[in-house]
């Protein structure tokens, strides 16, 4: 593997506190170096086969970003996506770690299907972590066997998608995750209130002749799920182990299970959140004359509820920006409504529609945008050497332009699926190069 | 830290998704709220001219047109009187049912829909239930579609023939519409408001010619949400206050193929709903009596009233022809227009 010298860069690392012009060396797909500029032991050195010099001056240099909450298609759905496309797409968004949740047919129940999504044939470009279903086939019955699971590599447990609506399997799946060290995340929906129903509940819905989702199903989980994580959690001394459940609560999208979040953690207890781009920028007004691409689950919710996701992004509730990317193919969205499947891409429009409007708009600091999009979602999951440019971590780095505006063209995307509600946007920052242990693996056509 | 009320304020300036990529085609009619007042009262001219248009010249307007029935719902009134309009116009008509076609075997609306065209059809009349399916005809179709109603959504050429029937009572020398021809009128839409499109395309229309539409109904039936669909709209829960205010009572039936599990004590909801001689003759006396149909006799409404002296119900049928005349030849006229200049 050939040594990379970045050279001349601006470099945020905002786990490491580094914001300031430096040279990083990549070797052997780790960080060998981070020094002032011009201070490397390869200062000297010319470019040959056996090094790589990215001139980087103009730019900056970050942690490859971190999506913890991607769907990749495989196994089975293939039509929409494949580990490949996605992962290619996720390189081209500047991502150098996604986590693919386990609703592909079949559900990644077993340390096989788990491997097999590693595995090289799959022609990833970047690294995936795949994420176990926390229950057999997602149907919320019978526990999968985690230590098996994570002994493949899964790195949490959920039924996404599937809300695990039993309080008993909810409970067991906590205690059990937590006796192996997994995060649980939950698509926090109770289905029961949600039956046929296609966007937000509301004024909207009714004028649109839709059936809608009402607030309290999203919401009245996270709060069922913080009782079961409060009582799990035994006064902050935890299992016997003295392990502590991590609840994560997926795609939050109403501002009660933001409030449910940041009371929980007042009350010390392991529970976080993510927010998806649309979530803190759309509304259910978006889904305009039926469009199918601003149809996902949970649903463009009222402005209200937009607005306490931009708060709880700005006020550090929100520990994670994750896109919920899910591709599907045109002919299953272009149906009606109603039979439309939820879910749009996110992947290449997460960075641009994040530094345009947390950074531009709301003067969120780039490095804490970085934050949202790397060191802390690597956190949350424990992903070690992801997230950071500290020597020793992984040689995942996006170099970028974060002044360069764009526009976004879904026809353009590296996803085998254009369902995305952001064709034409406006996007700022401009990712030049993306770097995934030490392998270039996008380059941008600039 | 702490957001600051001004920074939010700036979410407005966050871009309005476009509402679609094409331009809807002009004669399409999907919503009431796509119609201006100008707009309505050219239509209404239209369907009074076609109606006492010598029938033989009238079938010259639009002789050997091809115009398609797409109905995936069933339908008495509006099926036959779409299907009427267009033959009295000249056009030629084939309906295609959601039993009995390709539609069984899984063919999707869009492909159904560009079979349609390649068949020649110039327009596509269709009934749905999904909300919205006639967006995702027009996109995909480009034709111009009328929507003879959508799910729970709108039912645009039944407010229209409402408006034609209450004008004709309430003000009928009327010629144009404007924002305060109905002003004055109060108009009680009592029953399923939930499940109606009827009552979705009636209350964005008539207050936008000053009428005040109040919703009666059960909170099961009408949810408070309703008043928020537009300007104009009030919810009186009591039936008898309904009434008392009311220069016309539209009642509804109850769509049970929509209820979707939802229970109802039918002998709670036609003691406190349903529409009775007594209680005709003791609230609203001079109210006209509409229904869009199908009525369902010893429900929503006695048979009594229904065969009374103030229901209008066969009338609103009647009115319905002229309407649909007046819309497939804008919805043709249109089409037409948009080739010559392209």
């Amino acid at each position: 593997m050939s040594t990379v010298l970045i050279r001349g860069g601006h470099l945020i690392d905002p786990a490491a506190g580094v914001d300031g012009l430096r040279d990083v060396v990549l070797k052997d797909g780790k960080v060998a170096e981070v020094t002032e500029h011009g201070k490397t032991s390869l200062a000297k050195a010319k470019a040959s086969s056996d090094l790589q010099i990215i001139d980087a001056k103009g730019l900056t240099v970050a942690p490859g970003l971190v999506d913890i909450h991607v769907h990749l298609r495989e196994p089975g759905q293939g039509h929409k996506e494949t580990i490949a496309t996605g992962t290619a797409a996720a390189a081209a968004g500047g991502f150098t770690s996604v986590a693919a949740m386990p609703n592909t047919t079949p559900t990644n129940d077993t340390p096989e299907v788990t491997r097999w999504m590693q595995a090289p044939e799959r022609n990833a470009s970047v690294r995936v972590f795949p994420i176990g279903a926390a229950t057999r086939a997602i149907k919320g019955e019978v526990l999968n066997d985690y230590a098996a699971l994570k002994a493949a590599g899964v790195v949490a447990v959920t039924d996404d998608g599937h809300p695990i609506l039993k309080d008993g399997i909810m409970r067991e799946v906590l205690i059990n995750a937590t006796r192996h060290g997994l995060s649980v995340i939950q698509h926090a929906e109770d289905t029961r209130l949600t039956g046929g129903c296609s966007m937000n509940a509301g004024p909207t819905a009714f004028r649109m002749g839709l059936r809608g989702m009402p607030p309290e199903a999203e919401y009245g989980l996270v709060e069922r799920d913080i009782r079961l994580v409060t009582e799990l959690s035994m006064n902050g001394k935890g299992d016997k182990n003295g392990h502590r459940p991590h609840l994560h609560v997926a795609h939050t999208s109403t501002a009660q299970a933001v409030a449910a979040v940041r009371q929980a953690r007042r009350n010390g207890l392991r529970v976080t959140c993510e927010v998806a781009p649309h979530h803190f920028l759309l509304t259910e007004e978006h889904v305009g004359a039926y469009n199918t691409n601003a149809k996902m689950n949970p649903p463009l919710r009222s402005a209200a509820d937009r607005d306490a996701m931009i708060q709880g992004i700005l006020d550090g509730v929100v520990d994670a920006i994750a896109t919920d990317h899910a591709p599907h193919a045109a002919f299953e969205k272009e149906v009606e409504f109603e039979r439309a499947p939820n879910g749009i891409t996110g992947l290449e429009s997460a960075l641009g529609l994040s530094l345009r409007w947390l950074h531009d708009e709301w003067k969120l600091p780039l490095g804490r945008v970085l934050s949202l999009l790397s060191a802390q979602p690597a956190a949350l999951l424990a992903l070690k050497g992801r997230g950071t440019l500290t020597v020793g971590s992984f040689a995942d780095v996006m170099i970028f332009d974060p002044k360069h505006e764009w526009i976004f063209h879904a026809k353009d995307s590296r996803s085998k699926s254009k369902n995305t509600p952001f064709d034409g946007w406006t996007m700022r920052g401009k990712v030049h190069w993306t770097i995934s242990e030490g392998r270039v693996v996008y380059k941008s056509g600039l | 830290m702490s957001l600051k009320a001004a920074s939010l304020s700036r979410v407005q300036t966050i871009p309005a998704m476009p509402p679609s990529t094409l331009p809807g085609s002009p004669g399409s009619l999907l919503s009431i709220g796509d119609l201006k007042l100008e707009g309505i009262s050219e239509i209404l001219a239209r369907a009074n001219e076609l109606e006492r248009e010598d029938p033989l010249k009238r079938s010259q307007r639009l002789a050997k047109r091809r115009i398609a029935l797409l109905f995936y719902e069933s339908s008495t009134r509006t099926r036959t009187s779409f299907e009427l309009a267009a033959k009295g116009l000249g056009a030629d008509t084939t309906l295609v049912s959601s039993l009995s076609s390709s539609i069984e075997k899984g063919e999707t609306l869009k492909d159904t829909g560009l079979t349609l065209r390649a068949l020649g059809a110039e327009a596509i009349i269709l009934r749905h239930p999904s909300s919205g399916a006639p967006w995702l005809l027009e996109r995909e179709t480009g034709l111009p579609v009328l929507n003879a109603g959508d799910g729970m959504h709108e039912h645009p050429s039944q407010a229209l023939l409402d408006l034609r029937t209450i004008l004709a009572h309430l003000r009928p020398s009327v010629e144009a519409v404007a924002a305060d021809t109905l002003a004055g009128v109060t108009v009680a839409i009592t029953g399923d408001i939930l499940h109606s499109r009827v009552a979705r395309s009636n209350m964005l229309l008539l207050p936008s010619l000053g009428a005040r539409v109040i919703l009666c109904g059960p909170k099961e039936l009408l949810p408070e949400v309703a008043t928020q669909a537009g300007p104009g709209i009030e919810i009186e829960r009591d039936f008898t206050r309904a009434l008392q205010q009311s220069h016309v009572v539209m009642m509804l039936r109850i769509q049970a193929e929509r209820l979707a599990g939802l229970q109802l004590d039918l002998e709670e909801y036609k003691g406190r709903y349903q529409l009775t001689e007594s209680r005709l003759a003791s609230s609203a006396p001079q109210a006209l009596v509409m229904h869009p149909g199908p009525i369902i006799r010893g429900l929503e409404l006695t048979g009594e009233v229904a065969d009374g002296p103030q229901s209008l119900i066969l009338e609103q049928v009647h009115h319905g022809v002229a309407i649909r005349m007046a819309l497939v030849l804008r919805a043709l006229n249109a089409r037409l227009r948009k080739d010559v200049s392209a």
